[in-house]
């Protein structure tokens, strides 16, 4: 099994990581969380006592908004959605982590 | 943004708050359940799966108030949402809640209490129109050292004609009449005064008119204004009281007027007023000082105006009339005239209520540094989610604002509680009683001291959770407070300690001063003595003889009562500071010049008067059945006279007559001499006294003092039987104890001194509370260092010291400061005290060790738990 690690830990991530993961469609709190668990093939897993305030203050900067809705099983679920803006920021944070994670690979490589 | 549309906004979301609650926990339920869900799949048991999920959703209320901090809506959303969060918090620590409130309640009340007394007595105007132009005009007599002396009738009419800063300018004074209706006959209080009073004062009766000019004159003077207690007590506020007649001292007075409810001029409880109509003789006499003056300024001049203009017109007096070197004039506020004798004793315990406060605040703002130590892992959370630091200080404050405000509220009934103890404590003399109580303007002021007080001692432990480090505070789970706080809290208990012991000292200079007082020797012996006055009115005692038999009767009557051991009569037992006084001459010296002419009180005295009192006769003989009308008339003079005119001789025998030795007043020889008496209270010079016998000096209205076996109110019956007995017109009043007259003069004393020790003895224990709390957080926070000590080989007694002696500095450089500060301030208190310096040693030192030995006891709780950690454990605390 891969080493297990906090999203939260890599500082300023979060909210890309989950941006990222909302832009195959609305999705609730819980899937998510399930999503980027995936996604890392089991690496990443992010905190409830973290999500949920990321997903307070970025639906408050406007980048995602959210409506309730019925999930699969049944329930009455929260959903949150990427915005336009939430879209703009997506790239624009893809955009930096990758320059940065060039800058960090070059760096072990040389 | 508009005001209007922020509390629109605002109320909004507060309507909205519950639903967006109820949401976020919807939300987080859900992702519960599911989480729950999938990890029963993964292979967990179900209740594994359900701590699991606990675990990671965390405490749930928490998280729904850090989604506040973000998600949350306007200003008034968050204060109710502040105020909200803050009284989960209080019941969630009940002992720490109860113990703040009850803190804050004891500053709040104490403070609201005694500013309601001050805002009665100090602030609120005087019930009549523009009160602040009205000034009392007095004499300041340089010769007798006599501040408040009266005016002479034709002084007071050159003030009144030549001046030019007053409206007008009205005289009075007080007197008393026995009213004869139907029923018992009643002793009335009453004043005389000039037409132009009412006017003066800018108050018009409630019916009828007030006296004219042309009836300020003897002959045509018979007419009375009432008041309206008196209207509606013996006349049933009867239209045709009226106009009809009524008896006082058995003259007929027509009744003009009533005054309206409340008007209580000169003194509470008067009941009805009348020309002064000076006669001839005393529209003239420069010499006979009888009047009290009141005046209402023009708009728009100061007090230090209308002084110098009576100062002018009164050195032009001076310049005309050389007897009346000395005699100067000045103008006082009416206010300060009515409550000036109380407003420093006031103003010291304003502002030792004020302290008592300031301690409580201090110690409640330790109690919060102690707690935000905790705290900071909560704050460190919310911050790290998303909350501002202002945020977040603003929510501290509002709880302590919160603390505050239940504080106020248990404060409000403690201060209410407090009042009415106090108002049936105070001394019947206490100015303006009616106008003290808790009105609204009281309750405002209580209102605003909460939220003040809780702005105070909630603002630095809110700027310190803020300040802190949040990341390291997450991080390490909040292990102690930053050095920081530390200095602070212990500022605090510095300035805590100090603020006590300044009450403290306050508090053992009004003990030692009252002590003093007691071993005051007063001359007489007042146990079992019944006091009481009766005036005779009426054709009947127009001659001396039949006042002589009236008196004698009543006396004998008394005396032959059974339990009664002796009964006396005088003109006055205790006299005010101006007494009915004359100078006098001593035969064989020259006249004394007028500026070193004293004056000395005449009283007549039954022969018994000294035996029932029990004064020492110090020379000569008491008064006795020698000294009739027809004898040589004598005089005993009282010790100070003795020592100040025949400091080398003995005044036996001498002779010295009332007035100039040129006046025809008769000589009179001096047949003793007796101790002195305190008459005017304690605190006060004994002066020069002479006391005439009654068989010479027969007035019509004297005061009987009778000395019981056993209840001096067996001694009342008595005198009221016995004058029944010799005319029943005549009334009996004023019935006192002379025990609770002599009281009467300490009274106000008493309460000071009263109030002030609890006053300090609430400071004192919340001083100690203070360093009980301070050094049990610092043993708690010390706890890994003492265990190492103790693992190193300090013994229990090196521990021990180690707490006593940091509890011992801290409180040693309160007690500095204090007694530095009490110093300082212990001027303002000199005339509260009496034979007592406010630097007094003896005081501070006894005060430095009551506070040292508190500070102490309060350290030992603290040093003694040092003592009994186990070691294993202190080394294993975080």
């Amino acid at each position: 099994m891969p080493p297990r690690t906090n999203a939260d830990q890599l500082h300023g991530t979060l909210d890309m990581l989950v941006l990222k993961s909302l832009e195959a469609g609305p999705e609730h709190g819980y899937g998510i969380s399930v999503r980027l668990h995936q996604l890392s093939a089991d690496v990443l897993r992010v905190e409830e006592g973290s999500l949920y305030p990321a997903l307070y203050r970025m639906e408050q900067r406007g980048w995602i908004s959210s409506l309730w809705g019925l999930s699969d099983n049944n329930r009455r679920a929260r959903y949150y959605r990427l915005t336009s803006s939430g879209r703009k920021q997506l790239r624009a944070e893809t955009e930096s982590w990758r320059a940065l994670a060039l800058a960090v690979e070059r760096i072990l490589e040389a | 943004m508009t005001f209007w549309r922020k509390l629109r906004d605002g109320l909004r979301s507060t309507r909205q708050r519950e639903t967006v609650a109820g949401e976020i926990h919807d939300e987080l339920r859900f992702h519960h359940d599911r989480l729950t869900d999938q990890l029963v799949r993964d292979g967990l048991t179900r209740d594994q799966a359900l701590a699991e999920a606990r675990r990671r959703i965390g405490n749930l209320p928490l998280t729904q108030d850090a989604g506040y901090d973000v998600r949350g809506g306007g200003w008034l959303e968050t204060t109710v949402q502040d105020v909200k969060y803050g009284l989960r918090r209080f019941r969630g620590q009940p002992a720490f809640s109860a113990v703040a409130v009850l803190t804050l309640a004891l500053g709040i009340g104490a403070t609201t209490a005694i500013f309601s007394v001050a805002n009665g007595l100090l602030l609120r105007p005087l019930p009549y129109p523009d009160a602040d132009r009205l000034v009392m005009v007095w004499m300041d007599n340089t010769r007798l050292g006599l501040r408040e002396d009266w005016h002479s009738y034709p002084d007071y009419d050159d003030y009144r004609t030549r001046n030019s800063t007053f409206q007008d300018l009205a005289i009075f004074n007080s007197t008393s009449r026995t009213f004869a209706g139907s029923g018992e006959p009643e002793r009335l209080q009453g004043a005389h005064g000039s037409p132009n009073l009412f006017t003066v004062l800018g108050v018009p009766p409630f019916r009828g008119r007030t006296f004219t000019d042309a009836e300020n004159v003897p002959g045509a003077n018979n007419v009375v204004v009432i008041s309206h207690a008196f209207w509606v007590r013996r006349f049933a506020a009867k239209e045709d009281a009226l106009e009809s007649t009524m008896q006082l001292n058995g003259r007929a007075m027509r009744i003009i007027g009533v005054m309206p409810p409340g008007f209580d001029f000169p003194v509470k409880d008067t009941d009805f007023w009348v020309p002064t109509a000076p006669n001839e003789n005393q529209r003239t006499s420069r010499g006979s000082l009888w009047l009290q003056s009141i005046g209402r300024l023009k708009p728009g001049v100061s007090r230090d105006q209308a002084q110098a203009d009576l100062a002018r017109i009164n050195t032009d007096s001076l310049a005309r009339f050389p007897a009346q070197r000395g005699y100067g004039v000045y103008v006082v506020d009416y206010l300060a005239q009515i409550v000036g004798r109380v407003r420093t004793a006031v103003l010291v315990l304003l502002g030792a209520v004020a302290c008592v406060l300031l301690i409580a605040c201090t110690n409640v703002a330790n109690l919060l540094l102690a707690r935000a130590s905790t705290r900071e892992r909560e704050m460190a959370l919310r911050a790290a989610i998303g909350a501002g630091r202002r945020r977040l200080v603003r929510q501290l404050v509002t709880e302590s604002v919160l603390l505050g405000c239940l504080g106020g509220i248990a404060g409000v009934a403690l201060a209410w509680a407090g009042l009415k103890t106090l108002l049936a404590m105070a001394p019947e003399d206490l100015p303006r009683v009616a106008s003290i109580r808790m009105d609204p303007g009281v309750l405002m002021f209580a209102a605003g001291l909460s939220v003040f007080t809780g702005l105070v001692f909630g603002t630095l432990p809110a700027l310190q959770v803020a300040a802190g480090d949040l990341n390291r505070a997450l991080r390490e789970g909040g292990r102690g407070a930053t050095g920081v706080g530390r200095t602070v809290r212990r500022a605090l208990v510095v300035l805590e300690v100090a603020l006590a012991v300044v009450l403290l000292v306050g508090a053992g200079l009004m003990i030692r001063s009252f002590e003093k007082l007691q071993d005051v020797n007063l001359g007489f012996n007042a146990d079992r003595v019944m006091t009481a006055r009766i005036a005779l009115y009426g054709q009947r005692y127009s001659t001396p003889q039949a006042r002589q038999d009236f008196f004698a009767q009543v006396l004998d009557g008394t005396r032959v009562t059974p339990g009664i051991e002796s009964a006396a009569a005088i003109g006055t037992v205790l006299l005010s500071t101006t007494p009915n006084s004359t100078n006098f001459s001593i035969e064989g010296r020259p006249d004394f010049p007028p500026e070193e002419r004293v004056e000395v009180p005449v009283d007549p005295v039954s022969d018994d008067y000294f035996k029932t009192m029990k004064v020492a006769l110090l020379k000569g003989r008491f008064f006795d059945g020698r000294d009739t009308a027809t004898a040589l008339q004598t005089v005993i003079i009282n010790d100070t006279m003795a020592r100040m005119f025949w400091s080398k001789e003995n005044p036996v025998g001498r002779r010295i007559k009332y007035g100039q030795l040129s006046d025809s007043s008769p000589w009179m020889t001096i047949v003793g001499v007796v101790a002195d008496t305190r008459r005017t209270g304690f605190d006060s010079a004994v002066r020069p006294e002479t006391y005439l016998p009654y068989g010479q000096s027969p007035a019509g209205s004297m005061m009987v003092v009778v000395r019981a076996a056993g209840d001096p109110n067996d001694a009342l019956a008595a005198v009221r039987a016995a004058v029944r007995r010799a005319d029943p017109l005549i009334s009996v009043h004023a019935a006192r104890p002379l025990a609770e007259l002599v009281g009467g003069l300490a009274a106000q004393r008493k309460l000071n001194t009263l109030l002030l020790v609890i006053f300090a003895g609430v400071a004192a224990l919340l001083a100690a509370i203070g360093i009980y709390g301070v050094m049990g957080y610092s043993v708690a926070e010390r706890t890994r260092e003492i265990g190492v000590r103790v693992a190193l080989g300090a013994s229990s007694g090196g521990i021990l010291r180690l707490v006593l002696f940091e509890g011992f500095t801290l409180a040693a450089i309160g007690i500095a400061v204090g007694l530095a500060g009490a110093l300082a301030l212990g001027r303002l208190m000199t005339s509260l005290l009496y034979d007592t310096p406010a630097t007094d040693p003896a005081t501070l030192a006894a005060i430095a060790g009551i506070a040292a030995a508190a500070a102490l006891a309060a350290s030992l709780v603290p040093a003694i738990r040092a003592v009994r950690l186990p070691a294993t454990e202190a080394l294993r605390a975080d």
